[in-house]
């Protein structure tokens, strides 16, 4: 169980069955090269699996979302989050954040927050980690981040701002970008309706 | 310069003043800085953003993968091609479409005009805040060249909405390649110019060396990204890790420099503007011939999947996180931008400075409130 820690890509991947890709994207694997046969061989896919597997076998919980060329999305379960960040970052090299997102999904009741996170490892520059967590709508509730990437204190507040969801232990959720005086539904949740409209 | 003012600042010391820097100064466009001083030195900073902020974000959620064309360039119309050209890989990506090579060297082309012309203005600003006022006044007059050749290609001026899902909206016109043939050669010339008056100028050297010194681990840590990044020994650079549209068919470097304070973040640019030069001119001598783009229709259906796209602006990387449930409309768009990404670093940079210090530090960290507001 002992992750090794050098960034060597493995040679032999098989077709894991923790590769759960939805089915929009299992068709779709090579759609950024400029190769239009899917069966060419993609590093940069490969080595995307690759540390997909080392987070999802350490973090049984956690599943992959989806994985393209460079990209990956991890999404995993509450309370687990912090600590898969902390393993991204310090031995999997994703230590440079890149913004933080929110999703509202209405109909499923939830808010989802989106951490994706770029790396300064060599040879590894081009890659991002998105890393998820889904809350109940009615308690979106998430720890702050910011102990492992400082820079996403600001994109944290935005978030706060515009989906309400709740950064716990962040040292200043006042307003960033919405007016002090706002009072209303966060305004990028779904059931906010702009002016107008 | 440095005072341990840190450990002895307390908010109710009578001595520190609290005052509000913007957001009517000329200099700061629309963005406030809150500023706790002790007679002639910060204490404390506070950046105090979203006085443009104008809910890009939702808008898009309102508007098809087309109609979001014009008004996503709105946050940023100095660098308005590379805002549109992370938006058109990500809904490129989405519906899986593979663009035509010429449409490819076209977008390439029109985002180094447009890194030009934002790097142009921003070291315009930097030496009007500098008080060399030969800068501002070369840089302005000399970005309108660049514009001009962005309106020969795109047919507009400065929002050129030309880079569009599917290719770029129209092809170049045969003249226009040898202007802009013709303004790389000039431009290189010029640039010779720029670093003899301003950047070798004792002046400016006094003003901005060792000023808002960002190191390398603390831009990590930031996620500092563009030209803030790579002036403190960060070499990141999008074009280069992530190859997109054909920027592996170009030779160019990524400049990077170690000092991290305000003249390296300033000279950056400039640097920046030798390689997107160089670049031009290889994709104006080797354009491929072809059509521009695909017909997308007015409505295109983009599937559902997620993407997140990245390209190099001007100010750095450009992001767009683009979920669509497959209906004619983005679920949901996020627009990353470099300024926003940058802003960490302000509050930090602006401890224990002079008050004059101040529009150096800011300005050099190339922050565009419209941009950072959205």
């Amino acid at each position: 169980m002992t992750e090794p820690t050098s960034k060597a890509s493995e040679p032999a991947i098989p077709a894991p069955p923790q590769v759960t890709a939805p089915p929009q994207q299992a068709k779709v694997p090579s759609n950024q090269s400029s190769a239009a046969a899917p069966a060419a061989p993609n590093p940069d896919l490969d080595r995307a699996k690759d540390i997909a597997d080392r987070i999802t076998s350490k973090y049984p919980g956690s599943k992959l979302e989806w994985v393209k060329p460079r990209r990956l999305k991890v999404s995993v379960p509450s309370g687990m989050i912090k600590d898969v960040a902390l393993f991204a970052r310090d031995s999997l090299g994703f230590d440079h954040i890149s913004t933080v997102s929110g999703v509202d999904w209405i109909a499923k009741s939830a808010l989802e927050v989106v951490y994706f996170v770029g790396s300064t490892a060599p040879g590894q520059e081009g890659f991002v980690l998105a890393l998820s967590e889904r809350v109940p709508r009615d308690n979106p509730v998430v720890p702050t981040l910011i102990e492992v990437w400082m820079g996403a204190e600001y994109h944290e507040r935005e978030t706060h701002e515009m989906f309400g969801l709740n950064f716990q232990g962040h040292p200043d959720q006042s307003h960033l970008f919405l007016p002090e005086d706002w009072n209303d539904l966060p305004p990028l949740r779904k059931d906010y309706v702009s002016p107008g409209r | 310069m440095k005072m341990a003012l840190e450990t002895e600042y307390s908010p109710d010391a009578d001595r520190i003043m609290a005052v509000s820097l913007g957001p009517q100064h000329p200099g700061a466009g629309h963005f406030r800085i809150r500023l706790w001083l002790d007679g002639d030195y910060v204490v404390k900073a506070l950046p105090d953003a979203g006085y443009v902020h104008r809910g890009e974000e939702k808008m898009g959620e309102y508007r098809n993968y087309i109609q979001n064309v014009p008004h996503l360039e709105r946050p940023v119309i100095l660098d308005s091609s590379n805002i549109l050209f992370a938006y058109s890989l990500g809904v490129d990506e989405l519906m899986n479409s593979k663009i035509p090579s010429r449409g490819q060297y076209l977008r390439v082309i029109m985002s180094e005009i447009n890194r030009i012309i934002s790097h142009m203005y921003f070291i315009a600003i930097q030496g009007l805040f500098l008080g060399h006022t030969t800068m501002i006044t070369w840089c302005m007059g000399d970005r309108d060249f660049w514009i001009d050749l962005g309106e020969r290609i795109a047919g507009a001026r400065v929002t050129f909405a030309y880079i569009i899902p599917g290719g770029v909206r129209n092809d170049i016109p045969e003249f226009a390649i040898e202007k802009g043939l013709r303004t790389c050669d000039w431009f290189e010339k010029r640039m010779d110019e720029y670093e003899k008056i301003f950047y070798d100028n004792p002046m400016v050297h006094q003003r901005s060396d060792g000023v808002g010194v960002l190191s390398r681990e603390e831009a990590v840590a930031f996620g500092a990204t563009g030209t803030v990044a790579r002036a403190s020994g960060l070499a990141l650079d999008v074009r280069k890790d992530e190859p997109y549209s054909s920027y592996q068919d170009f030779e160019f470097k990524t400049p990077v420099l170690t000092q991290g304070d305000s003249w390296a973040r300033a000279y950056v640019a400039l640097l920046d503007m030798r390689e997107s030069v160089k670049i031009i001119r290889q994709a104006l001598k080797r354009l491929p011939q072809g059509p521009v783009r695909l017909k997308l229709g007015p409505q295109p259906r983009v599937p559902a999947g997620e993407a997140y796209s990245r390209t190099e602006a001007a100010r750095g990387e450009m992001s767009y996180y683009i979920v669509s449930d497959g209906s004619p409309r983005p679920y949901r768009l996020k627009i990353g931008v470099p300024s926003a990404k940058n802003l960490r670093a302000l509050p930090h940079l602006l401890r224990n400075v002079h008050v004059a210090d101040i529009p150096v530090i800011y300005w050099s960290l190339n922050y565009w409130p419209v941009e950072a507001d959205r």
